[in-house]
């Protein structure tokens, strides 16, 4: 597949189901990102991605730089964590994480010089092989900067059986609110192009697409700038939430369906966003680790709502505090857009490179009731706006019964919590709630009659009978 | 009236079935399953609400498999000793029926005591809430929510007003299918004489687990040292007793800093069987000099509630 001339193609395919929220985008579409200063102490939790948790490679009173690793691990799935500022670890302890619970975190005191580490030096990738980038990647931390925190290099490596022809960079950014991705492609549109063509490279694809919806008419006309006379396409996609899931972005752009249970490789594809394809091509260029990211921070409460550039690990209180902090109290700070994004109890959580937009909503905007037991009118629309194709209201009610055979039979696995079903239900049903509940007692249950197994079989090997009180 | 035709319909009706029902006295015999007479036994020995606590589909399930000899003779737990007993004499073997077992919540840090960190609204499920970290300041202590009580096939579940779960010990079977659903696996069975219990399992520890919840086991391990039996020693932070070696004096309520020790004392009449009291408080202090002085300097600052809890 050779399209030489890259083109604002005709208006891709309107995805199956979704929803259209008010897209509040434009509190921040017009502000540029601003960079802004570490504060003086990082929080750098350990966990900033999916997979194994990091340990720390630094203790009390080391000093570190700009880029030195301060967390590491063995596993493959997983991304070593770099310093944001130069200064000396404080302390390693547990930390909130806006993931939630505490995770062990390394505080490290700014001295506000920001050296660089001798380690970071420029990386030319053209010279690489794909094995080199890969490493390179690894080292680098880098995950998946849409809020799914997937390590980029894992994706990189597909086994030999899954060739992969076509790299999607995801530039869709359907939630609501978020606007960083929309500022990386008008501002750095160069450098996610380069990012693409590096993953191309890595992957040995022959064809590259920027997938933007078309709420952003001037993202489209920038990347098809840029993208001219390189073998990169620019689709517009007609704007619809969940339009930047994985699994809805390849049905829709190239029509194949991605198994349940598999992943995007299983049919020859790799999806990146586009803040990480940015971020890629910066490490390569710079040779610095990701050590920052952009982040929306918006919402109606917040007095000047920004795209900020945020050293990894500064708190969210200061991240809200660079826009000006609140007109009043917010009821609701949410970690991500409105739809799949966590609520947080304390501002003192770090950002990390998951964290794609700081949302704080007033409580007007959060005020709603939802039925202690679910109450089903049986009027299908979330069936219908399901883009999995699943029976949300069946997948709920058999959470709440816990009848866990029947979750599985209809598939709960394969729902990407995007929220929709709990979007539209008019009786207020929290339906996406009671799946996320369902699949997490599914797995929990799993473990359980394993070790429950597990101890019968010891029992049945060591003695016999009645086991009476104990 | 022609007798002849009486006769043939008698005679053809009567040798149909003749002929029938040699062909199920043959079938009877060829195709006989044997069914163990003592599942029927059993079943009836077992309690019959079918609340799948031992993990079989319903009582007659568990009654095939004690038969088929999967399955202890005490696979009840629901039914206690008694039923234990009986099934062991149908099965012609020794029970060696244990101590009955209750379900017990290790936390009493109610509303008032450990408040609220954030408004959690959603499915009313701990399991569910715990995905987002609950409402609670503690996050290792009751979320009040409904799982356990639902599970719980005798209703012996209730709330306190404090908001937080409490067990009826008298209506507790001990099957133990509410330890299995706590989120924060806060439910121990333990044995029905049990007198002392941790109602904490923070691991939190000092000013920490104090700043989440004023009744908190703060880990400062003087209950380890009270201890004549060497039954109680902490753990990640808070204290567990070994009720197999605990004797129910009491040393360690006395001594303990936050009242998170209580003793169990068993009341007639009482709805639930029971209460939960401090012990009076024993002045560490001029007890013992020495050794001891480190540890009652320290502890001696929170005292603000005694009393029944």
């Amino acid at each position: 597949m050779k399209s030489r001339a890259p083109r604002l193609s005709a208006r891709a395919r309107r995805i199956r189901g979704g929803v259209h929220p008010p897209e509040h985008k434009h509190l921040t579409a017009d502000r540029p990102i601003r960079r802004i200063d570490a504060p003086e102490v990082v929080i750098l939790p350990m966990r900033q991605h999916a997979g194994a948790p990091c340990t720390p490679r630094v203790k009390r009173g080391d000093v570190v730089a700009v880029g030195t690793v301060v967390g590491d691990t063995e596993a493959f799935v997983s991304a070593p964590i770099h310093s944001s500022v130069s200064g000396t670890v404080q302390n390693v302890a547990p930390h909130p994480h806006p993931a939630g619970g505490e995770v062990l975190s390394v505080f490290v005191e700014n001295d506000g010089e920001y050296r660089i580490d001798p380690e970071v030096h420029p990386l030319p990738w053209e010279d690489m092989g794909p094995e080199e980038i890969r490493k390179a990647v690894r080292a680098s931390g880098m995950v998946g900067l849409g809020g799914a925190a997937f390590p980029t290099h894992v994706k990189l490596a597909p086994p030999e059986k899954y060739p992969i022809d076509t790299v999607i960079l995801n530039g869709a950014e359907c939630e609501p609110f978020l606007t960083a991705d929309y500022r990386i492609m008008l501002e750095y549109a160069e450098e996610v192009v380069e990012g693409l063509r590096i993953i191309m490279k890595a992957v040995g694809a022959p064809r590259g697409i920027v997938a933007v919806e078309d709420n952003k008419p001037l993202a489209l006309r920038r990347m098809a700038e840029v993208a001219r006379g390189r073998d990169v396409e620019v689709l517009s996609l007609r704007t619809r939430y969940p339009q930047g899931a994985e699994k809805v972005l390849i049905a829709n752009l190239l029509g194949r369906e991605v198994p349940s249970g598999g992943l995007p490789m299983h049919v020859g594809v790799v999806v990146n966003n586009v803040g990480t394809a940015r971020a890629l091509a910066h490490y390569f260029r710079t040779g610095m680790p990701l050590v920052e990211r952009v982040v929306t921070v918006t919402g109606s409460v917040v007095r000047e709502p920004a795209n900020l550039m945020v050293p990894l690990g500064t708190p969210f209180r200061a991240a809200l505090d660079a826009c000006g902090g609140f007109t009043e109290p917010p009821a609701k700070l949410i970690m991500g857009g409105p739809m799949m994004g966590l609520a947080q109890y304390t501002m003192e959580v770090p950002v990390v490179k998951g964290t794609s937009g700081i949302l704080a909503l007033s409580q007007k905007e959060t005020e709603f009731e939802i039925p202690l037991e679910p109450v089903c009118i049986r009027c299908g629309r979330c069936v219908e706006v399901c883009p999995m194709n699943l029976v949300p209201t069946y997948l709920a009610a058999m959470a709440h019964k816990e009848k866990m055979e029947d979750l599985e039979r209809l598939n709960v696995n394969d729902c990407i919590e995007c929220g929709c079903c709990a979007y539209v239900c008019p009786t207020k049903n929290p339906l996406v709630q009671l799946i996320k509940a369902g699949k997490a007692e599914l797995a929990r249950r799993k473990v359980l009659f394993e070790r429950r197994a597990q101890e019968a079989a010891n029992r049945g090997s060591g003695k016999e009978g009645g086991d009476g009180g104990q | 009236m022609d007798w002849s035709l009486v006769w043939k319909a008698v005679l053809s009706l009567a040798g149909f079935g003749l002929l029938l029902g040699a062909i199920l006295a043959v079938a009877s015999k060829r195709f006989h399953v044997e069914v163990d007479p003592r599942v029927e036994e059993i079943l009836d020995a077992l309690p019959g609400s079918n609340c799948g606590a031992c993990g079989f589909p319903g009582c007659s399930g568990a009654a095939e498999a004690v038969a088929r000899g999967e399955a202890p003779v005490s696979v009840c737990r629901a039914g206690g000793p008694d039923v234990t007993e009986a099934v062991a004499r149908i099965m012609g073997v020794e029970a060696e029926t244990g101590i009955p077992m209750v379900a017990h919540i290790h936390c009493r840090g109610g509303k008032s005591l450990s408040p609220l960190r954030a408004f959690y609204q959603g499915v009313n499920s701990c399991r569910a809430a715990q995905l987002v970290g609950g409402g609670k300041a503690c996050p290792f202590g009751c979320l009040g929510l409904q799982d356990c009580a639902d599970v719980c096939p005798v209703n012996a579940i209730t709330f306190d007003d404090e908001g937080i779960r409490r067990v009826n010990v008298r209506r507790c079977t001990g099957c133990g299918l509410c330890a299995d659903v706590c989120p924060r696996d806060l439910i121990e069975m333990v044995p029905a004489t049990a007198k002392v219990f941790v109602r904490c399992k923070s691991q939190y520890t000092g000013k920490k687990a104090t700043s989440v919840c004023k009744v908190a086991c703060i880990g400062c391990r003087r209950c380890e040292k009270a201890c004549p039996e060497d039954a109680i020693h902490v753990e990640n932070g808070f204290a567990v007793i070994d009720y197999r070696k605990c004797t129910g004096c009491g040393e360690c309520a006395t001594i303990c800093p936050t009242d998170s020790i209580q003793m169990w004392v068993e009341r007639e009449g009482h709805p639930e069987g029971g209460e939960f009291v401090v012990p009076e408080k024993k002045k560490p202090a001029k007890e013992k000099s020495g050794e001891r002085e480190t540890a009652s300097s320290r502890g001696s600052r929170t005292e603000e509630e005694g009393g029944v809890s």
